[in-house]
């Protein structure tokens, strides 16, 4: 029989059991926690960074040096080119820094933070630059100020798309956080490597799998419902 | 006042630069609805553009009241902006405000308190007439009351001029009738100026005292309207005036005759009926190749482009019969051709 057959075994899946019902409630938080605080954080770098990709672009609102747009742009293709297992690993002395270990969840917010934060950069950058560029012009017609223009103008107007593209960076972290299960971060991820991959304890490893599937749907379904409710345009 | 001296805007394209205007010089006083008309591409948007430096001019001047606009600062431009305001075909209001919000928006812009800011966003909805939208969201409007809203925070911040670019162009001839009314009103009432850039001549016609015709990013002809319709000088101006005298010359083209072209400067309208008085009278039966003809106040402008039969003898008759007829220039064509002698 093979590890494979062997871990559906009723023995296995008692084991498994007991690692679900101690473990996975904290693992699930851990998760979770890590997800949030990291998209937290790297909204709020990302979303003035996207503000600043399209303000500052030549055609924008406000245009900054063309060598400085130049530098933000490369930097941030540089970091979105580094597969994240890799920035983890590169980023240890950084989190060693910030928050004094390198292991465990509050360890793995930090590269989560460092990979998400151009992602979102990106993603703010593309609704902003969906608002229609007439009313950006009516806006400067009317006397506004550049970051009037984006505060009362651009945003508001980009809200349906920035909480659909927040969702997709929170469900995409989340795939982050199980992969740093891998390099000592915590959650569902460490629990499906450590006794999935290093134990074969395969049915530990899909219970984990489906508990974080349950939570993309129910973060994915809330935020296109969230979208959709928050768009005016859509007549009711 | 507004003067328009010497201005010229060129945009540097991948083929080469384009002169979107070539030294336009003009002047639109103070309670003025003045119509810019041309054809797409005659510069209409750059130019109204200009009057509020959306675009800044290549060269030239934009004086407002004697002031250079192209002199000031960026704070003091936005000042200019609060008292030269804008309506665009598109609407353009925020899709995610409610119609109070996107009156307010200036105001608020300008800093003014948000108490004060909502009673004078109500002001604006009664003015156009839309009281109960207050809450209403733009997709949940026809178009037509989209521009009211529009209008309404273009007035919030109390300007002088209106500038209106293409303001009735995406709405059906009804809704554009109701629109022009309303902005009659508010330069009657209210005394702005208005600024209507067009392609529509029964536009200018409906609510316009002057006009200046565009073409090609100059100004071919200016004046007064009545003064414009009664005797267009410029070809572009024909070609808009009497859209259709170019198709009569092009669709009869290849038939040869003797032509009279009547047009009406001013006469008063439908007092006799001028062909069939000539067919009685001079004995001439004219047939009708085209006409088109408009009362502007209780006077007609237009053309009737008749075939006249037989032989010089009976044109020259003709001629004279219809010269007799006040306010009514006669053309005669001797050829199918453009080439026009004034009889």
């Amino acid at each position: 029989m093979n590890q494979f057959a062997r871990a559906f075994q009723p023995e296995s899946l008692l084991e498994a059991w007991n690692v679900i019902r101690e473990d996975f409630a904290f693992a699930t938080w851990e998760t979770l926690y890590a997800t949030l605080l990291a998209t937290f954080c790297a909204i709020l770098i990302g979303l003035p960074l996207g503000m600043l990709l399209v303000a500052g672009d030549e055609k924008g609102i406000c245009p900054m040096p063309r060598l400085l747009m130049k530098v933000l742009n490369v930097v941030i293709n540089l970091l979105r080119s580094v597969p994240f297992i890799i920035l983890m690993v590169m980023v240890i002395p950084l989190t060693r820094v910030i928050v004094g270990t390198s292991v465990g969840t509050l360890a793995s917010v930090v590269p989560l933070v460092i990979a998400a934060f151009p992602f979102i950069a990106r993603l703010v950058e593309g609704s902003l630059r969906e608002v229609n560029p007439n009313i950006i012009e009516t806006a400067q017609a009317m006397g506004a100020t550049p970051m009037q223009i984006l505060l009362r103008v651009m945003l508001p107007e980009a809200v349906p798309s920035l909480i659909t593209n927040f969702t997709l960076a929170i469900t995409t972290i989340m795939g982050y956080t199980a992969m740093s299960g891998a390099v000592g971060g915590g959650g569902l991820g460490m629990i499906a490597i450590t006794y999935g991959y290093n134990r074969y304890r395969y049915a530990v490893l899909y219970a984990s799998v489906i508990v974080l599937v349950i939570l993309v749907q129910v973060i994915q379904s809330f935020g296109t419902w969230l979208a959709t409710k928050s768009d005016k345009r859509l007549k009711k | 006042m507004i003067e328009l001296r010497n201005l010229s805007k060129s945009f540097v394209t991948a083929d080469g630069p384009v002169d979107a205007l070539r030294h336009v010089n003009l002047t639109i006083n103070n309670g003025d609805i003045y119509g810019i008309i041309g054809m797409s591409g005659a510069g209409k948007s750059t130019l109204v553009r200009c009057i509020n430096m959306l675009e800044r001019p290549t060269e030239g001047s934009v004086l407002l009241d004697g002031r250079d606009l192209g002199t000031l600062s960026t704070a003091e431009l936005r000042d200019v902006r609060r008292r030269v305001t804008m309506i665009f075909q598109g609407f353009n209001l925020l899709m995610q405000r409610t119609c109070l919000q996107n009156i307010m928006l200036p105001l608020k812009l300008a800093g003014v308190k948000k108490e004060q800011a909502v009673a004078r966003a109500r002001e604006m909805l009664e003015i156009v007439g839309l009281p109960d939208k207050e809450n209403a969201y733009p997709a949940q409007l026809s178009g037509g009351q989209q521009q009211r809203i529009a209008i309404a925070r273009a007035l919030a911040t109390n300007p002088d001029v209106l500038l209106c670019d293409e303001a009735t162009s995406a709405l059906d001839p009804k809704t554009t009738h109701a629109i022009l009314g309303l902005i009659r009103e508010i330069n009657q009432k209210l005394g702005i100026t208005v600024i209507v850039i067009t392609h529509q001549m029964s536009v200018v016609q409906e609510i316009c005292n002057r006009v200046a015709i565009l073409e090609n990013g100059a100004v071919v002809e200016e004046g007064e309207v009545a003064e414009v319709f009664a005797n267009p000088k410029a070809e572009a101006t024909k070609n808009l005036v009497y859209p259709e005298m170019a198709d009569a010359n092009v669709a009869l083209g290849d038939k040869h005759g003797q032509r009279v072209r009547i047009i009406f400067n001013g006469a008063i309208a439908a007092n006799e009926p001028l062909i069939a008085k000539m067919a009685m009278e001079a004995g001439i039966a004219a047939s009708i190749l085209g006409a088109s003809t408009r009362a502007v106040g209780d006077r007609a402008y237009g053309y009737i482009l008749l075939e006249i039969p037989g032989g010089p003898d009976e044109l020259a008759k003709a001629v004279n019969f219809l010269r007799q007829t006040p306010d009514v220039t006669v053309q005669v064509q001797v050829d199918y051709a453009r080439k026009e002698v004034e009889a």
